[in-house]
């Protein structure tokens, strides 16, 4: 069976300063794969290399076909949907405008798909008509899926979303990308709150300056102490 | 009825604003020659709002799509003796395709450069106005070119003519508008948010600004036809740099990114220096603290100021 997403020996420059050395890493359909891994290992760059938002090396195949040479909006009306770190909502714009955004590759009928995303976050539909700048951190982080799952993803890319968000919020996000798993949609999430991402996801890797040093196989969990020791080593 | 000292500021000043320009039109006063420019302004600068305001780039060369229109109205209708609209028509295509093929390379710019970039286009299309002799008239210009005229009606007195600049001012204004809140309004506010979140969602970011900004130059060709023909005689200086910085005094005084904006900036800018001509010699001076005055008082803006 092919893989939803499938990176082998992919490599990310900023300029002359290499941040990638060579990943592999792949998100089964329906799977949900977490990336953990501290401060400055690669991460974010992660996610922006597989949406192609900095130079690149290697393949990165989604759905068994190369999109490494893809500009990213082709890549998002593909369906590889990131949530970005700053969760990239427009704040001078309405919420409603915001999700209208989300349908921007739908073309036509999104009125059911709008209708499911305000189920899974009803708090957004109370602020429809608000300017998306003036919700709470919370708020922006739903609005934020929200919009990408306007765009019906196949594969939802998430940069740490429950940066900066109390506890109970942050559980209650990751409650929800739960809920969208188990609905089929794969998910790869970045998170640096370890045992939240780990209680969901059904793998996980771990990335350090650049490099894949550790990954679980499904089932398996990291106990503190290796976590400890493979964030600090 | 407004509720409270602002509320009221507002009516009353709108109410005075519209009654200014209602007496001028219907007395035919001399001022209305200046309300004509201002309305032809308006255009001009809803198209630099367009740009610049919703889309978040930057444009210092407007002036030569205005340029493409006003010379291609003037010698199509002036030496070729082509109906009036279908000139306009055939200038803003001509501006349209310009800034399809300059937008291309030039719009890989950004921020300052594009700002660099642009300004040398509202150079080179002066010296062509001043160095194609044969054709834009150097130095000397255009002049006889008639007046706008649809069918048999044609806009002759100073009344008509501003009527037609008027209305043509508020449809301006109106479109703008509408572009802004339709699904591609949409992408141009993400372009102008963050390009690569607006990328990630699918838009397709070259695209949408090289569309804003052809729509921008055909707005500003019309401004440059209906300059041509409302004053019957155009030149090189008439689309020169001096173009630009009013174009921009008049859309961050009246406020950038707001519906109004071009309408009150080209208006307040375009009439103060009439408002201040008793100041005689230091009338420069006055203008000078006038804008200052309003920028610091209303930094988005008046129509920004007004809305709060």
């Amino acid at each position: 069976m092919t893989a939803l997403l499938e990176l082998q020996g992919l490599h990310a420059c900023y300029g002359q300063v290499e941040a990638l050395h060579g990943v592999d890493l792949s998100v089964g359909a329906g799977e949900m794969v977490a990336v953990l891994g501290p401060n400055g290992a690669g991460k974010s760059t992660l996610l922006r290399a597989v949406m192609g938002q900095v130079a690149t090396a290697g393949s990165i195949r989604f759905e068994g076909a190369s999109v490494a040479y893809a500009p990213t909006h082709r890549r998002a009306a593909l369906g590889m949907v990131m949530v970005p770190e700053g969760r990239g909502i427009f704040g001078p714009m309405t919420v409603d405008e915001n999700l209208s955004l989300g349908g921007w590759t739908q073309r036509g009928c999104v009125a059911a798909q709008r209708g499911r995303v305000l189920d899974l976050f009803p708090r957004l539909r109370e602020r429809l008509g608000q300017l998306a700048g003036s919700l709470s951190g919370g708020e922006q982080q739903m609005l934020a899926i929200g919009r990408a799952m306007m765009m019906q993803p196949r594969l939802l890319m998430l940069d740490e979303p429950s940066l900066g968000l109390a506890p109970r919020l942050a559980a209650a996000i990751l409650e929800a990308l739960g809920e969208l798993n188990r609905n089929g949609l794969g998910i790869l999430l970045v998170e640096q709150r370890a045992p939240l991402a780990l209680r969901l996801a059904r793998r996980a890797y771990v990335l350090r300056l650049g490099n894949v040093v550790a990954q679980t196989q499904p089932g398996e969990t990291l106990t503190q102490d290796q976590l400890g020791r493979l964030y600090l080593a | 009825m407004p509720s409270n000292i602002i509320g009221w500021a507002r009516l009353i000043a709108g109410v005075l604003g519209l009654s200014a320009v209602a007496y001028i039109a219907v007395t035919g006063n001399y001022l209305l020659t200046a309300l004509g420019f201002a309305a032809i302004y308006v255009v001009f600068v809803a198209a630099l709002n367009l740009f610049m305001g919703h889309a978040g780039q930057v444009s210092f060369g407007q002036n030569a799509f205005a340029a493409i229109g006003g010379y291609g109205s003037a010698i199509l209708t002036a030496n070729h003796g082509w109906p009036p609209m279908l000139a306009m028509l055939a200038s803003a295509l001509l501006a349209a395709l310009v800034a399809l093929v300059v937008g291309q390379a030039t719009l890989r710019l950004r921020g300052h450069y594009l700002a660099m970039g642009t300004l040398a286009l509202g150079l080179i299309s002066y010296e062509i106005a001043v160095q194609w002799e044969q054709v834009t008239g150097g130095y000397m210009g255009i002049s006889g070119i008639p007046p706008l005229s649809i069918g048999g009606f044609a806009a002759e007195t100073d009344r008509q003519v501003f009527l037609v600049l008027a209305l043509a001012a508020v449809l301006a204004c109106w479109s703008v508008w509408r572009l802004r809140r339709s699904r591609f309004g949409r992408a141009m506010g993400a372009v102008a948010g963050s390009e690569e979140a607006a990328a990630a969602l699918g838009v397709d970011v070259a695209r949408t600004k090289v569309i804003t900004f052809v729509a921008a130059a055909v707005y500003a060709s019309v401004a440059g036809s209906l300059m041509a023909h409302a004053v019957g005689y155009i030149s090189p200086e008439v689309f020169g740099l001096h173009m630009v910085v009013v174009g921009f005094t008049m859309l961050y005084v009246g406020g950038i990114g707001t519906t109004l904006g071009p309408l009150v900036g080209a208006f307040v800018i375009g009439m103060l220096p009439e408002v201040i001509r008793g100041f005689r010699d230091v009338q420069d001076l006055v203008y000078g603290v006038v804008l200052i005055l309003i920028l610091i008082r209303a930094p988005g803006g008046l129509a920004g100021a007004w809305r709060r």
